[in-house]
């Protein structure tokens, strides 16, 4: 799987996870860049069918970042979203995706260092499990 | 202007659709004083030859119940499609693929593994397979392809409207068939049911709390359940909430809860997708903040079958389609 550039989504909420890829940025930084960031209000603004709907257009993994609990910006939605995720890995496992293309982790706005290194392993991650199968 | 030609199709269907058709009672005698049915082969006599002699556009409405998952039906819908002015996808299986679309959770080779070889019924030791083609004593026989993925009918034909529902309720057929006979059908690309979701009209609607919260999971034979009680509020699992009204609540009536065949409204593009989170934003998990993932896990453990829970009607309709 060396040449293997996967396709990976990032969601991130507005006011914690994409702050800290601004800062992760400005502080120069470097991560693996073979993902794409959709930001979002909050996490619970993540939809399962956005996440459905990156892997039926060939995203080999989606990870969802978030604020850390208890500190939502609307209180509550990321509680939201890790019942929602847990849940739908259960799916996904259903429809034979492994439930390691799907990752969630609550990242603060000061924490640029862990935003790239969890981006550096989810990619690392992905990467040993191969592209996903499409609908043969 | 003569009476109107309908026809009625059955694809891989169980049967209950056309059974929805003939349970119109008195009204089919109705239907019938109204438009000639010109192919209908459940109850009439009727082979494909006549419909391969119809000219283009000679039926005015076909409809199709079932989903395809054989070449046969593929190529009868394709036929169907060109000689009918509109084509209506009558109930869940044509509409969004049905129950027979769960067939999409397997391949083609452990269906046929399965169904011919490892039923304990069964006894195959020759290890016979159906196969397009077979000679026997010189002579070439032919069966359809049996199709690895099952799809709804607008993934194979153009669909001009939808008759949702396992199968669609009677008031919804009669409607349907009015409008056509009125000249009054809606928008080409509708369903003929309303836009609004199975809670809004539900005779249990009163007595769902504002805010549920689930800390147990039942399925509907582990408990009694109380008919004059919202389903969720009794931790059972009803898909009302992500589910198109329009069926007459008849599950609700009959102490089942929703099981979603009416399909989405409007709002949602995978219907799965939105019971997945809805049912997840009502779980009750005590003292989050502190809570791991794993306890979350185990609540949500007792969700038996999820993806067929979630997809039951619409799997071949959904974002994934099947399983990878
Ligand atoms: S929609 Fe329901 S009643 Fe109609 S053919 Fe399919 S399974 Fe049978
Ligand atoms: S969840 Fe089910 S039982 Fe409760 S109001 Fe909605 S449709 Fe009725
Ligand atoms: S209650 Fe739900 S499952 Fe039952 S007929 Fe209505 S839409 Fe279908
Ligand atoms: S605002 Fe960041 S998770 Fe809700």
């Amino acid at each position: 799987m060396q040449d293997f550039e996967p396709n990976v989504v990032v969601f991130c909420c507005r006011w914690c996870s994409y702050a800290a890829a601004d800062l992760a940025g400005t502080s120069r930084m470097t991560a693996n860049p073979q993902f794409v960031v959709i930001r979002t209000m909050c996490s619970g603004r993540i939809d399962p069918e956005f996440i459905l709907d990156a892997f039926a257009k060939g995203a080999d993994g989606v990870l969802v970042t978030g604020c850390h609990p208890g500190d939502c910006h609307y209180v509550n939605g990321n509680y939201k979203t890790r019942r929602r995720m847990l849940l739908l890995e259960e799916v996904l496992e259903q429809f034979g995706i492994d439930r390691k293309r799907l990752r969630c982790e609550w990242i603060s706005a000061s924490e640029g260092g862990k935003f790239v290194k969890t981006i550096d392993e989810f990619i690392g991650t992905i990467k040993k499990l191969g592209p996903i199968d499409g609908i043969k | 202007m003569g009476k109107p030609k309908f026809a009625f199709y059955w694809c891989a269907s169980c049967g209950g659709c056309e059974e929805a058709v003939i349970d119109l009672n008195e009204k089919i005698l109705d239907l019938t004083a109204a438009v000639d049915i010109v192919f209908w082969p459940v109850a009439l006599d009727f082979k494909y030859a006549d419909v391969r002699s119809m000219g283009k556009g000679e039926i005015d409405v076909s409809f199709i119940n079932g989903a395809i998952r054989s070449s046969e039906q593929r190529e009868m819908a394709e036929l169907l499609s060109k000689k009918s002015k509109t084509v209506i996808a009558f109930g869940s299986c044509a509409h969004l693929g049905g129950i027979p679309g769960l067939a999409n959770f397997w391949r083609r080779k452990d269906i046929f593994e399965r169904v011919y070889e490892s039923v304990p019924t069964v006894k195959n030791p020759e290890h016979i397979l159906p196969k397009m083609e077979s000679k026997v004593d010189g002579y070439k026989l032919n069966l359809p392809e049996f199709y690895d993925t099952v799809s709804a009918l607008d993934q194979v034909i153009p669909v001009d409207y939808y008759l949702p529902g396992c199968p669609p309720a009677p008031e919804l057929i009669t409607d349907a068939i009015d409008a056509i006979l009125k000249n009054k059908l809606p928008k080409k690309g509708s369903v003929l049911a309303p836009d609004k979701a199975l809670c809004d009209t539900c005779p249990l609607a009163d007595s769902k709390p504002d805010k549920l919260s689930i800390k147990e999971i039942k399925r509907p034979h582990e408990i009694k359940l109380d008919p004059e009680k919202c389903f969720l509020a009794q931790g059972v699992i009803c898909l009302g909430p992500v589910t198109r009204s329009g069926c007459g609540e008849c599950c609700i009536n009959a102490n089942m809860p929703c099981r979603g065949c009416m399909g989405p409204t409007k709002a949602a593009i995978d219907q799965g997708a939105k019971g997945i989170s809805f049912i997840a934003s009502i779980l009750g998990v005590e003292d989050e903040e502190n809570t791991s993932d794993e306890d979350v896990r185990d609540l949500i453990k007792q969700i038996v079958d999820p993806a067929g829970t979630f997809y039951r009607f619409s799997l071949p309709y959904s974002l994934l389609k099947r399983k990878r």
